[in-house]
């Protein structure tokens, strides 16, 4: 009880936070509209963005040329050393780059090839909406919750003694005697903590994809149907080509998310056995071994990985605007 | 001026009636393998969590030593692990409860904030004409991608130390005379700050997406009537917006909820200002045998997205959608 008494404080400061920043907003707009005339669109202009346009460089473009810039220099950002932390990444944190590059490759495509199947499948059926919330629901589920759960299922004992752990009993009553200790098991460890993402994810592109297949307009697909296109032929000349823009969309939205992973590697292993990425390693590096060359540097190289995906969204969405 | 008629106005919203294929040939196909293989995955992805939750019920010498599967053949049901994750005790030092209070403190002005200052700037990319505004538009989607990680050293050191071009301070100084202790540590406010400029990129994109579909007919009408551009907004671009904003706050506030990256960077781990995924990663790294215990915690931490998520699902859909399905 006391416990909450002590907790209302905190409640109170958020809602004073949220009634001085509304109360700023409304005197500037107050201030705002008396503009009129000529001035009255700069004014607007001015109003409207320059909050956004502040936050955003000062929060996203300034820090982002920081640290390529402190991702040339040493430990302690005091010396100019050119290249040598990407030589250090090349050199010595190839693994860590490698499942990197594994979790993007393979955890978007996984989920997005299971959110398809379960859209295709849902699309032709009446009570979906029980499906549909239960495979969604573990995208309101945190990493570090998830993380949680499916320790819980990847959890080790000792064969000869009772299982906890569901996966080691389930691989046990199919016949295994000694199943492994999941997450020490490399390399398939890896693929094990990335289940974890997928499961998360599925839900994600099963929605929005089973939204774009029921945007397909009727008479294309009656039109088809007529043609004689059934099964297979309508799915691959059809559906896919009307939905493909979407099918681009979720497969780079999750591959960005995948690409900043870090919680759920943080908690299941902390980088151990094998396991490592780049996000958790520049944590790492970063805020435990104080080393904030190397630690800029992995930043770089996410955001290096990330630019094609930018590129491509980018003329995707500039051809839609073009059709418009 | 009379903009009473929002029911002509046609809101993108995803339309359940309408369907790619029609009734007969929904029937025709529905076959029972399609059925039966939606049934499995979804026992399959809901196995997961209802395995927290038996496990979070049992008294710990059940929960650490047998499967909770085992449940079924052995009903023991406890409260105890919820009582000692809430107030903390002999197991766990420190309760749950302040980190819970913290991210309720966290979360909802980190939604709100984003969302207000979104809607204008994606408003006025949408309907204030203005050379360079694709430009910035482009700009903004772009920045989406810039991972999280390459702004957090330059923040924390921008929060801690000040930031100035040269002798003009951009942001200031902030350390207490003589200790090496910024006014900020130990406050909500870098975290308000940080989340709010993250989530900016997403929230103007998705919102500028809607706003630019309202109808342009309306928008003419009004400034016909002589209303201005901060009358426009406030009286019909806003409260047309109201399905998106709220699908943007509902999905916001669930991300800030479940961040943990940016809370251990700003917040650190202590009970003043850090949140309940904080807390949970601790009890993990420290308690993790203790499977009672983090099982507990996690329910505890999850149950919120959760009821979020159930009672709000239509609005969170409808956001996701909104930003990600084209027309």
């Amino acid at each position: 009880m006391e416990e909450v008494l002590n907790g209302l404080p905190k409640l109170g400061s958020a809602a004073t936070a949220i009634g001085l920043f509304l109360a700023f907003l409304l005197i500037l707009f107050f201030i705002g509209a008396r503009f009129r005339g000529r001035l009255q669109g700069p004014v607007a202009i001015l109003v409207f963005l320059g909050p956004a346009l502040i936050l955003v460089t000062m929060g996203l473009i300034v820090p982002a040329f920081r640290t390529i810039y402190g991702s040339t220099l040493d430990a302690n950002q005091e010396e100019f050393v050119g290249f040598d932390n990407y030589a250090w990444i090349f050199d010595t944190q190839q693994g860590v780059l490698v499942n990197t590059v594994l979790w993007i490759v393979i955890a978007p495509i996984a989920s997005t090839a299971l959110g398809l199947t379960l859209a295709l499948l849902l699309d032709r059926m009446r009570r979906e909406s029980v499906a549909k919330s239960l495979i969604f629901m573990p995208m309101a589920i945190s990493f570090v919750g998830a993380s949680i759960i499916w320790g819980l299922m990847y959890e080790y004992r000792d064969p000869a003694k009772e299982q906890v752990g569901l996966l080691s009993q389930v691989v046990m009553w199919l016949g295994v005697d000694d199943p492994p200790n999941w997450i020490l098991w490399q390399p398939f460890n890896n693929y094990l903590l990335m289940v974890i993402m997928v499961w998360i994810q599925v839900g994600f592109a099963m929605v929005v994809l089973s939204a774009a297949i029921k945007n397909i307009p009727t008479d294309v697909v009656e039109a088809a149907e007529l043609d004689g296109a059934v099964g297979w032929k309508l799915f691959s000349r059809v559906t896919i080509p009307m939905i493909r823009a979407t099918l681009i969309v979720v497969l780079t939205t999750i591959m960005i998310a995948v690409l900043k992973i870090f919680d759920i590697v943080r908690t299941m292993t902390n980088g151990n056995f094998g396991t490592q990425v780049v996000a958790n390693e520049m944590y790492a590096q970063s805020f435990v071994q104080f080393n904030q060359g190397h630690g800029n540097a992995l930043a770089v190289v996410l955001f290096i990985g990330v630019v094609p995906l930018i590129i491509y969204n980018v003329v995707q969405l500039r051809k839609e605007r073009a059709i418009r | 001026m009379s903009v009473e008629a929002p029911e002509f106005v046609i809101l993108p919203e995803p339309e359940e009636g309408k369907s790619s294929v029609t009734e007969a040939a929904r029937r025709k196909l529905s076959s029972p393998w399609a059925v039966l293989v939606v049934v499995i995955i979804t026992v399959l992805w809901t196995i997961p969590t209802v395995g927290l939750l038996i496990t979070s019920l049992r008294p710990a010498a059940d929960a650490q030593n047998t499967g909770w599967w085992t449940f079924f053949r052995n009903p023991a049901v406890t409260f105890s692990n919820y009582a000692e994750v809430i107030t903390g005790g002999s197991n766990a030092a420190i309760g749950i409860t302040p980190y819970f209070f913290n991210s309720f403190a966290i979360a909802i002005p980190a939604a709100i904030f984003p969302l207000v200052l979104a809607s204008m700037a994606a408003y006025a990319i949408a309907w204030v004409p203005f050379k360079g505004s694709t430009l910035i538009f482009f700009g903004i989607f772009a920045l989406q991608v810039v991972p999280l990680q390459m702004a957090l050293l330059p923040l924390l050191q921008m929060f801690n130390l000040g930031w100035s071009i040269g002798d003009i301070p951009i942001f200031p100084d902030l350390n207490k005379p003589g200790s090496n202790q910024s006014l900020l540590a130990g406050t909500y406010i870098p975290l308000w700050i940080a989340h709010t400029m993250f989530a900016l990129p997403l929230a103007i994109f998705l919102l500028h997406n809607f706003m630019a579909q309202l109808p342009r007919d309306l928008m003419e009408a009004a400034r016909v009537d002589g209303a201005g551009h901060f009358l426009i907004f406030r009286k019909i671009v806003l409260p047309l917006s109201v399905p998106a904003i709220a699908s943007f706050a509902i999905f916001q506030f669930l991300w800030v909820w479940n961040d943990l990256l940016v809370a251990i960077t700003f917040a650190g781990g202590t009970p003043n200002v850090a949140p309940v995924t904080s807390y949970l990663a601790n009890l993990k790294g420290t308690y993790g045998a203790q499977l009672h215990l983090t099982t507990a915690g996690a329910f505890i931490a999850i149950i919120v997205p959760l009821i979020v998520f159930f009672s709000l699902q239509r609005f969170f859909v409808r956001g996701l959608l909104a930003g990600s399905v084209k027309g």
